[in-house]
């Protein structure tokens, strides 16, 4: 096809045509923003065997690996944990029955901010959106009677990361598992948290220092952990485009990259272990373009940035969840439906892991069964779709390979900005980035105000109906339970080895020793969380947001 | 006349502030005064906030599950400080089977996912003539 094909197209018969058949609209755009035109032909894609390549290939736009699906399926990994240790044991142990693959571990607040389940500041939030873990007997209580050499453990925890990376390996130690042969993922990644998901504790730097000291320490003792998911779902959740996610993810990954090379360390070292986790909306095309462009972009900003050489440096992999924001209370059974177009992008767009969100999410905690029908949701996707039978099966699509340059393009000049503003800390605290999602957020929320985008059973479609019944609720009383066992484990301890422990942490936050060797220390000891961030607090301070509306 | 004054706080631990963060700026656009608490507040900072900042109205949002606990903590802080005449309502994820136990404790209205802004603005409209007639 050629320019004066499309242009005769054009003329000769879309023209006439749209004169007697008006379109719906007179300008189409993507969920995010995008302009849409009514046809991509050849002539919108340019470079196209460059920057496409093979899968396996530098820049990776089709695939981190050359087989993808057709060697292993992703990893089925659904978030899960509420209550305590046990009652998210009981359900881990469920998941995997039910042919789950991995592991996700969901901490409730008090866990994810550093407090115990005692402190005040618990108070309502103890097992609320987790499980709450408040000493190594928890951990232990938690992957009971689960080989840790035989799973992989995925753990959204950031700001105390550090606590449960060392929990996790003290409790590999006690089953016997050598640290070497553990795999899973911690979250680790601060920077977001003082973007859009506010589970912060300390300020920048000393935060930055923390997340280095876990690259490195794993580098040489924990080999196969994935030490960082630097992630853009809950910067989309906070109201982001898809180029903002992109962006601004990307950006913190360089501040990442960044640090660890500043602290001494090789880049190819540690750039091996980063991964990534990308939010999956209903516009399927645009979010199988949105994973293609991040692929190339991190090639791209590994190689030529950073000159990492070797290739797993430069390769994005990354999870996939589904959008939380995108779920609706009214209507709930229509999620499934939503759920299941977010994970075929993802799988279009070649994730390596993914969790699917259930139905009840927008008003609470999945049942078993909404959990079951998430979870069977990707495995008719891999069994039954066909899609996981070849690799990359939108490449060479004149529109998807269009809005993936697209994407690329505006999303560089984000970084290109950041970059201008001194980086990813400094344009946090300058309220950049939050000011950016912000007004998509508000402009994307005044469009359903006004109608001018659908949501089904929202503003359009909707039916009289009774409150959903059957949703799952934590019991409060947890919380006393919780606080007993706590009690019971510091009454039984050896508290002069735990404050002996705690020193040596203190006199590692001062130095520019590695900390988490104490922190396994202090974790051995059965110091709980609070203590062991408390002793952090009283050295680093604490983080206060900017506040902006 | 005086703008109608609305505090929309977050108590608890929940960092989730993107519908905090636009209630406030579309309460704002339609013609009140807003003043957001930013997140990670407690029950009591929330009312010395009310009161310092001489407010009809606190808007509460969470959505970690904590608002059965943390709700009506704020109504009572009110209360402890002399503010009973400023009127709570609540927003995030909430299941209905607890706006009852919710309203009995005193919070006037719960907003769920999906409540359109004007529905808000009725509510607010309302419950400030309602109050201006008692106290005229």
């Amino acid at each position: 096809m050629s320019e004066n094909g499309y242009k005769n197209w054009q003329e000769k018969t879309l023209i006439p045509y749209i004169k007697k058949n008006p379109t719906r609209k007179e300008r189409f755009k993507t969920s995010s923003y995008l302009d849409v035109k009514d046809l991509y032909t050849d002539c919108d894609v340019k470079d196209y065997e460059q920057n496409l390549s093979y899968p396996g290939q530098y820049p990776f736009t089709r695939g981190p690996y050359p087989t993808m699906y057709r060697g292993q399926f992703w990893t089925m990994r659904q978030y899960a944990g509420f209550g305590t240790a046990k009652e998210s044991n009981e359900r881990y142990k469920y998941l995997l029955k039910q042919g789950q693959t991995g592991l996700s571990v969901a901490f409730d607040l008090p866990t994810q901010i550093g407090y115990d389940s005692d402190s005040p500041m618990s108070e309502g939030e103890v097992g609320k959106v987790g499980v709450a873990i408040d000493t190594i007997d928890d951990m232990e209580t938690l992957f009971k009677d689960i080989p840790l050499d035989k799973v992989s453990t995925s753990m959204t925890i950031n700001a105390t990361a550090f606590i449960l990376l060392a929990m996790y390996i003290v409790v590999g130690k006690k089953q016997g598992v050598d640290k070497k042969l553990l795999r899973g993922t911690i979250q680790n990644d601060i920077l977001k948290e003082y973007i859009a998901r506010g589970t912060y504790i300390y300020p920048p730097k000393p935060s930055m220092r923390i997340i280095t000291d876990i690259f490195e320490y794993c580098s040489k003792e924990v080999p196969k952990w994935n030490t960082i998911s630097i992630s853009g779902y809950h910067i989309r959740e906070a109201g982001s485009t898809a180029v903002q996610e992109v962006a601004f993810t990307l950006a913190n990954g360089i501040e990442y990259v960044k640090s660890a090379i500043e602290k001494g360390l090789n880049v190819d070292d540690f750039a091996g272990r980063l991964s990534f986790f990308f939010n999956a909306h209903n516009d399927i095309l645009e979010e199988v373009a949105k994973f293609r462009a991040a692929r190339r972009m991190w090639a791209k900003i590994m190689k030529e940035r950073f000159h990492a050489k070797n290739e797993r440096s430069q390769m994005l992999r990354f999870h996939t969840q589904t959008g939380g924001s995108t779920l609706t209370a009214q209507q709930p059974e229509n999620n499934i439906i939503r759920v299941t177009l977010q994970a075929l992008a993802a799988v279009l767009g070649g994730t390596q892991s993914l969790h699917t969100n259930s139905m009840d999410e927008a008003l609470a905690l999945p049942t078993e069964k909404s959990v079951r029908i998430a979870l069977r949701t990707q495995q008719i996707i891999a069994y039954e779709s066909g899609v996981a039978n070849v690799v990359d099966p939108l490449g060479g699509s004149y529109y998807i390979e269009s809005l993936t340059d697209t994407i690329e393009e505006k999303a560089w000049e984000y970084i290109n900005k950041i970059d201008e503003l001194g980086g990813m800390v400094a344009a946090i605290e300058q309220g950049f980035v939050q000011k950016e999602i912000q007004d998509s957020a508000y402009q994307y929320q005044m469009d359903i105000e006004n109608k001018e985008r659908i949501i089904v059973g929202v503003n359009s479609f909707q039916i009289e109906e009774e409150p959903p019944k059957d949703l799952l609720k934590v019991d409060p009383s947890l919380r006393f339970e919780q606080i007993k066992n706590l009690q019971r484990i510091k009454s039984q301890r050896d508290n002069e080895k735990v404050l002996k422990s705690l020193n040596l942490l203190k006199e590692a936050a001062r130095s520019d020793q590695n900390i988490m060797p104490v922190v396994i220390e202090c974790v051995e000891n059965y110091a709980t969380l609070q203590e062991i961030a408390d002793t952090l607090r009283q050295e680093f301070g604490e983080y206060k947001e900017s506040v902006i509306i | 006349m005086r703008k109608i004054r609305i505090l929309i706080a977050k108590p608890g631990l929940d960092g989730h502030d993107r519908g905090a963060k636009f209630i406030a700026r579309a309460l704002q656009e339609n013609g009140y005064e807003v003043i957001y608490t930013g997140i990670r507040q407690t029950p009591k900072q929330i009312a010395l906030a009310a009161v310092q900042e001489d407010v009809d109205f606190v808007g509460l949002s969470l959505l970690s599950g904590a608002h059965n606990e943390l709700f009506p903590k704020v109504v009572e802080e009110l209360h402890n400080v002399g503010a009973d005449d400023i009127i709570v309502f609540g927003g995030g994820v909430i299941p209905n089977s607890d706006i009852e136990f919710l309203k009995s404790k005193g919070i006037r209205a719960i907003f769920g996912p999906g409540t359109s802004i004007k529905t808000i603005v009725d509510f607010i409209e309302n419950e400030s003539k309602s109050r201006n007639s008692k106290i005229g």
